[in-house]
């Protein structure tokens, strides 16, 4: 066990952010033992552990390492198109040190002993932390609860129907009533499945495309329900994915109300809008849709005034099989560990929100929704650490995407602002060559 | 540019035709000016004008079609064009070869023109054109575009009223999930055409109120005054409660009959795609009747054709 400890690091000349404590400020970050002991100003004068790595950061922001709460990987089932080994390397290098992962697998995340699989495959073949969601119905099919109790006991950190709603309110009613004896937080996709049925944001743009349309009221209506829902039963909510100025204000309106209630939002949403499908690209294609830039401008609002909680890259590999296919029928999902951060920091850059707030919808925000002790640098906590020059330039080239699947809309796309180091459990995972 | 201008004629600067979209005013009436040749040589005994000799043609049809596959198969061998149909049934496909994978094998054969016609919006558009290397022409895709269709509406109806610009046009029907009237709207109003569409809500597109047409959904309203009526085809899986109640009722308040066409213009003209559902959507006098140029389109969809392809050949390679 000794030999496998990696050595103390101090990771000195740093702007270290702690959205714990609401610290951006010079400083230096102290890990032995794979936890933190000392982060910030205060740590600049602590002396440095015996046998300690030294690295000067040269001014690059340290911070805790991102919890990405909507990744999916292709284990079990679809290994083709991304595994645990390489959906981890592609975090790694995107500087997300948890991936919260979908049970919309083959077979779906719905029992104990699937949930024991994942923790054991990605113990043996991740280098980053992976907690899982379990299904919340059987098969995902949206109409018998599953063991949610048994699941949780299992390590499963929260409950999720995956991209589809529940489309029945008196299954959902029951299941936020059941869950919340259990302490247990429900995950939900908010998109009202009758109205969804287009393949694009409903309006000019989609009919000119010839393309059905998913109007943003498909998001409000099932939104509104489900937090009616969650008032009488008085459960743990979580909106994962919420795409419309209309669907944030109905958050905000729960929050105000006193429900337990949290949302996401996908960086897709904050970063992109229809016009940036172009000539039906699918790697577009996703579900929420993409809306209008009056919506992604509310969501990044919404984000900067706390209303959003969370953003997730909604990392969903998808292949040629799935992708190269007329728009309508090609897969939703794009891919987007390796980026999050990296097209985070464009609303940093574009002046739409404070590093601090940012890192926070990203480290702090899902790790106290989904009860984990990472997501802050406070003395004690797990040593799951970045390193990341806010200004370092660089283009995603599809050849460098170490993701297994290649589908992201960012291919091409200039970024500024690199992870440098990741470090998990205080040991380097990913380093910057 | 002048309608006039002598030299438009040839100038035909793209190398696909995938839609009405992105065309130049002077490049449509460049192919309805060749068009109008093409009428002539087609009324000829000798019909063939062998600009394509050599040249492969291959209509790939992933949707049933016998009149536009037949009109692009005769327009390919009035000019000397080997022509090839491929019928490629949607179940194939769904076995899982990606349209992609279809594409790259077709392009081995080596083709110098494609003409394609897809259920999906998109798909010849921008999917296909990308990944082969000949001319690709659009003939129909989803609900998106049918360019050759618009063409062919636009020469009949330059032919009988001598012009496009400043005439009403009145397109009636299912509006929402016709790839007819997208085309239709966009070539118009290039042309300079007033151009009303004619539907119950429910068969309106999203943001129709934007997309340059004045929107009506009471026919004799949307049909006074006018100079041209254009009917379009109610699908029959839509006719029964999911967009309109019954065929009756369509009939009663959508369905081109005498009474509504009085209506128009005294000399309009009645205009159908095709095929027609008699009953449903246009009565069989007016269908049948003398203001009616449903079997001159047909004519003219030939001869438009004719013009794309030839109008395209300028580009192929000839090493």
């Amino acid at each position: 066990m000794a030999a496998d400890t990696p050595k103390p690091l101090v990771l000195t000349n740093a702007r270290v952010i702690d959205p714990a404590r609401g610290i951006d400020a010079p400083g230096a970050v102290i890990i032995a033992d794979g936890t933190i002991l000392a982060a910030g100003p205060e740590a600049l004068n602590q002396g440095t552990p015996y046998g300690a790595e030294v690295r000067d950061c040269d001014g690059a922001v340290v911070a805790p390492g991102l919890i990405d709460m909507c990744v999916s990987v292709g284990e079990p089932g679809h290994e083709h198109r991304e595994t645990f080994a390489s959906a981890s390397q592609a975090a790694a290098a995107g500087g997300v040190t948890t991936i919260v992962t979908m049970p919309e697998t083959d077979p779906v995340i719905d029992d104990p002993a699937l949930v024991d699989f994942i923790l054991r495959r990605a113990r043996d073949t991740a280098i980053v932390n992976v907690r899982p969601m379990a299904a919340l119905t059987k098969g995902l099919a949206g109409q018998d609860m599953t063991e949610i109790g048994l699941l949780k006991e299992a390590g499963a950190v929260a409950f999720t129907n995956g991209h589809k709603s529940v489309r029945n309110a008196q299954i959902m009613r029951r299941i936020l009533t059941y869950a919340k004896d259990f302490g247990a937080l429900v995950v939900h996709h908010t998109e009202d499945p009758d109205l969804a049925g287009g393949s694009m944001n409903a309006g000019l743009n989609a009919s000119w495309k010839g393309l059905s349309g998913v109007p943003r009221e498909a998001e409000i209506i099932m939104l509104e329900r489900d937090l009616r829902l969650v008032a009488m039963s008085k459960g743990r909510y979580h909106a994962n994915l919420v795409s419309t100025s209309d669907g944030a204000g109905v958050v905000r309106i729960g929050k105000d109300r006193g429900l337990d209630v949290t949302a996401g939002v996908s960086i897709n949403h904050l970063t992109q809008n229809e016009n940036d499908i172009g000539p039906y690209r699918t790697f577009f294609k996703m579900s929420p849709p993409l809306r209008d830039e009056n919506d992604r401008m509310a969501m990044v609002a919404a984000v900067a005034d706390g209303t959003i909680d969370v953003i997730c890259s909604n990392h969903d590999p998808q292949d040629v099989e799935t992708k190269r296919h007329p728009w309508a029928e090609a897969e939703d999902g794009a891919i987007g560990l390796e980026t999050l951060l990296a097209a985070a920091l464009r609303l940093y850059h574009a002046g739409d929100i404070e590093l601090l707030p940012l890192l926070r919808a990203m480290t702090l925000n899902p790790a106290n929704r989904l009860g984990l002790e990472a997501g802050r640098l406070t003395a004690g906590a797990p040593a799951d650490v970045i390193v990341f020059d806010v200004d370092r330039p660089w283009v995603l080239e599809k050849k460098a995407i170490r993701s297994r699947s290649k589908n992201s809309p960012f291919e091409d796309a200039r970024f500024s602002g690199r992870v440098l180091t990741t470090i998990v459990a205080g040991r380097k995972v990913y380093d910057y060559a | 540019m002048s309608a006039n201008d002598p030299h438009r004629a040839g100038l035909f600067p793209h190398r696909h035709l995938l839609g009405i979209e992105g065309l130049q005013p002077h490049e449509i009436l460049g192919l309805l000016d060749r068009a109008d040749q093409a009428v002539e040589v087609s009324r000829q005994v000798e019909k063939i004008r062998p600009v394509l000799r050599g040249r492969t043609q291959i209509n790939l049809f992933f949707e049933a079609s016998t009149r536009t596959q037949s009109s692009f198969e005769i327009a390919g061998k009035r000019l000397g064009a080997d022509v090839m149909n491929m019928q490629v049934a949607a179940s194939s496909v769904k076995k899982g070869e990606t349209l992609i994978d279809t594409a790259a094998t077709l392009n081995a054969m080596h083709p110098d023109i494609l003409v394609v016609r897809h259920h999906a919006a998109g798909c010849a558009v921008h999917l296909l054109a990308r990944k082969v290397d000949c001319s690709v022409i659009n003939a129909g895709d989803g609900q998106h575009e049918h360019p050759t269709q618009a063409l062919l509406d636009a020469l009949t109806i330059r032919r009988h009223k001598g012009k496009i610009a400043r005439l009403t046009i009145a397109i009636c029907g299912d509006i929402l999930h016709s790839r007819v009237a997208r085309s239709n709207i966009i070539l118009l109003n290039a042309l300079g055409a007033r151009v009303r569409v004619v539907a119950p809500s429910t068969l309106l597109p999203s943001g129709i109120d934007r997309m340059g047409v004045e929107v009506f959904r009471d026919m004799k309203e949307g049909l006074k005054g006018a100079d041209i009526v254009m009917m379009l085809r109610l699908q029959r899986e839509r006719m029964n409660g999911a967009f309109i109640p019954s065929v009756r009722e369509y009939y009663r308040f959508y369905g081109l009959d005498a009474e509504k066409l009085a209506y128009a213009k005294d000399d309009a003209l009645v205009m159908h795609p095709g095929p027609m559902n008699r009953g449903v959507e246009i009565d069989p006098a007016v269908a049948d009747g003398p203001q009616s140029l449903i079997r001159e389109q047909v004519e003219m969809g030939v001869a438009v054709r004719m013009a794309v392809l030839e109008a395209l050949a300028a580009h192929l390679p000839n090493h």
